[in-house]
C-alpha cells in the first residue's frame, strides 16, 4: 500500500514544481521587461491591468492565438520537436533541485524535491547538454540561413561553455564529497561555498549566462545580426516554447547557483523555502541587470573567453582546491 | 616582468570598466523614467509642427485660396487636387479642394508654395481613421474660420484686384485666353 501513497506524493510534488516553474517563467518575462525598462529609465509594460501586471497573460494569449507557420522546405518532424527539447531540459533539471529542508508531517519526513539522485550533479550536467539539440536542430530544420547560422553558433557556444560549467563544479564536489544536491546543501551548513570558492562561482555564473543564451552571450539569437537566430522561423506556440525554456532555465540556473554556492535553503530567521526563493531570484535579476549593462561580445571573443580563460582557470582552481584540501585534512 | 605588469593592469582596467558600467545602470534604476505617457500626458507641440492641413481665411473673412494650383504642382505625393473658379468681381477661388491625407506626407511644401498663405499645416496630428476613405478631406473639412498663423496678411490688398480697368483691358495687356476655344 505504501508505494501508492509515495506515488501520489510524487505526483503532487511534480505538479507543484511544474506549476510554480511555469508561473515563474511567466512572471520572469514581466520582471525582465519591467526591470529592464527601469534600468533604461523608462516604465516598461504598464497598460494591461494595474501596473501592467496582466502583461504575461496577454502575451500568453497572443502567442497561443498566433498562426503556427512552418516554412517551406522545413524538416517538419524535427521542426515541431526542437522547441519541446529546449522547454523540457530545464524542467528535467528542476527534478533534482532540493527546494527546502524535509517537510515533517507527524513522524514521516517528506523530502521537498522530486528525486534525490546520488548523481544529481552529473544528471544536471548531462541533461543541460541536451538543450543544444533544441537549438541546433531547431535552426537546422527551419531551412533558413539565419536560423542555420544561429544554431551553428549556439552549438559551438553551448559545447564550449559546457566544459567550464562542469569543471567549475568539481571543486564543489570535492568540498561536499558527494554528487547529490542534497548532500551539497548539507555540506554548506556552516558557510556557503561562495566564500571558499569565489572563482568557481564566477566561472559557473558566467558559463550559465552563456548556457542560457543571455546577453552578453546571446550570439545564437543576436537580434540585430541574425534577425532571431535559431528561432527566426518560429512563431506562435512553438516560439513561446523556446522562450518558456529560456526563462525556466534562467530560474532553474538561479536555483542551482543557490544550491551549489549560496547554501541552498539555509539562512537565519526566514523559513527555508523563503530563503531558497530569495537566493534563486538573485541570479535572474543579475542576468537582467547584465542585459541592461553589457553589449554582446564578438564571436571570437566568446570562444577566446571560453577556451583560453575560463577553462584553464577551472583547471587551476581544481588543482588549487585539491592541494589546499590535502593540506587542511592531513 | 614589465610585460606582466602591463597585462595585469589591462585586466584590472577591464574589470574596472565592467564594474563601472554596472554602477551606471544601477544608478539609472533609481532615476525617474523619462517616458511621456502619451494618451494621458500630451506634449504641447511647437506651433510650426507639420500635421493636419487647413485652408485659412483673410482678416476680412474671405477665403485666401486663389486656386493657383501651385500647391497641387509642388506636392510630391500628388495628394492635393482642386478646381479653380472665378467670382463675379474677378476674385478667384477653389470650386472644390481636396486633400487625400492617406497619401499626404506632411512635408509642408504646399505651405511654402502658397502665394496667399492660404494653405497651412497645424500641430494637430491625431486624426487617424478606421476607413482609408475617411482621410480624404474636402474643402468644407479643410476650411477654417480664422487666419491661422498669419493674422494680418491679406493678398488682395497687394495684388490680384482690378484697378480702374477690367481684366485684359489695361494698356498693352492681352485679352484673357479662353482655354475652351484655344484651338489653332
Amino acid at each position: 500500500m505504501w508505494w501508492i501513497v509515495g506515488f501520489v506524493v510524487l505526483l503532487i510534488k511534480v505538479a507543484v514544481v511544474l506549476g510554480v516553474l511555469f508561473g515563474f517563467a511567466a512572471g520572469m518575462v514581466l520582471v525582465e521587461r519591467k526591470l529592464l525598462g527601469r534600468l533604461q529609465i523608462r516604465y516598461g509594460p504598464n497598460r494591461v491591468g494595474p501596473f501592467g501586471l496582466l502583461q504575461p497573460v496577454a502575451d500568453g494569449l497572443k502567442l497561443l492565438l498566433k498562426e503556427d507557420i512552418v516554412p517551406k522546405g522545413a524538416d517538419r518532424i524535427i521542426f515541431f520537436f526542437a522547441p519541446a527539447v529546449v522547454a523540457l531540459v530545464p524542467l528535467l533539471i528542476a527534478a533534482v533541485v532540493p527546494f527546502s529542508s524535509d517537510l515533517k508531517i507527524g513522524e514521516t519526513r517528506i523530502p521537498v524535491l522530486i528525486a534525490d539522485l546520488n548523481v544529481g550533479l552529473l544528471f544536471f550536467l548531462a541533461v543541460a547538454s541536451l538543450s543544444v539539440y533544441g537549438v541546433a536542430l531547431g535552426g537546422w530544420a527551419s531551412n533558413s540561413k539565419y536560423s542555420m547560422l544561429g544554431s551553428v553558433r549556439g552549438a559551438a557556444q553551448l559545447i564550449s561553455y559546457e566544459l567550464s560549467l562542469g569543471l567549475s563544479l568539481v571543486p564543489v564536489v570535492m568540498l561536499a564529497g558527494s554528487f547529490s544536491l542534497v548532500d551539497i546543501v548539507n555540506a554548506q551548513a556552516e558557510y556557503p561555498f561562495i566564500l571558499v570558492q569565489p572563482v568557481s562561482f564566477l566561472i559557473f555564473f558566467i558559463s550559465s549566462m552563456a548556457e542560457s543564451n543571455r546577453l552578453p552571450f546571446d550570439l545564437p539569437e543576436a537580434e540585430n545580426e541574425l534577425i532571431g537566430g535559431f528561432h527566426t522561423e518560429y512563431s506562435g506556440m512553438r516560439f513561446a516554447l523556446y522562450f518558456l525554456g529560456e526563462y525556466i532555465s534562467m530560474v532553474v540556473l538561479g536555483a542551482l547557483v543557490a544550491v551549489f554556492f549560496l547554501g541552498g535553503w539555509r539562512g537565519p530567521v526566514l523559513p527555508p523555502l523563503a530563503w531558497f526563493l530569495i537566493k534563486t531570484m538573485i541570479t535572474p535579476v543579475f542576468f537582467i541587470w547584465t542585459r541592461a549593462t553589457l553589449p554582446r561580445v564578438r564571436y571570437d571573443q566568446l570562444m577566446q573567453l571560453g577556451w583560453k580563460i575560463l577553462l584553464p582557470l577551472c583547471l587551476v582552481n581544481i588543482i588549487a582546491t585539491g592541494g589546499i584540501a590535502l593540506l587542511v585534512r592531513s | 616582468m614589465n610585460e606582466n605588469e602591463s597585462r595585469l593592469g589591462r585586466i584590472m582596467d577591464g574589470i574596472g570598466g565592467i564594474v563601472d558600467s554596472y554602477a551606471v545602470t544601477l544608478k539609472h534604476l533609481f532615476r525617474k523614467p523619462i517616458t511621456e505617457q502619451y494618451p494621458e500626458q500630451k506634449k504641447v507641440l511647437p506651433e510650426r509642427t507639420r500635421a493636419r492641413i487647413v485652408l485659412t481665411r483673410d482678416p476680412e473673412g474671405e477665403e485666401r485660396c486663389v486656386s493657383c494650383y501651385l500647391c497641387e504642382a509642388v506636392c510630391p505625393t500628388d495628394c492635393i487636387s482642386m478646381e479653380g473658379a472665378e467670382r463675379g468681381d474677378g476674385r478667384r477661388y477653389a470650386l472644390w479642394f481636396r486633400i487625400n491625407f492617406a497619401r499626404c506626407i506632411f512635408c509642408g511644401l504646399c505651405e511654402e508654395a502658397c502665394p496667399t498663405l492660404a494653405i497651412q499645416l497645424t500641430p494637430d496630428f491625431e486624426f487617424s481613421k478606421y476607413h482609408v476613405l475617411d482621410l480624404v478631406y474636402e474643402k468644407e473639412d479643410l476650411l477654417i474660420e480664422g487666419c491661422g498663423k498669419n493674422s494680418e496678411y491679406n493678398y488682395y490688398e497687394h495684388a490680384g484686384v482690378a484697378v480702374g480697368f477690367d481684366k485684359g483691358e489695361h494698356p498693352g495687356e492681352a485679352k484673357p485666353v479662353d482655354v475652351k476655344s484655344n484651338m489653332p
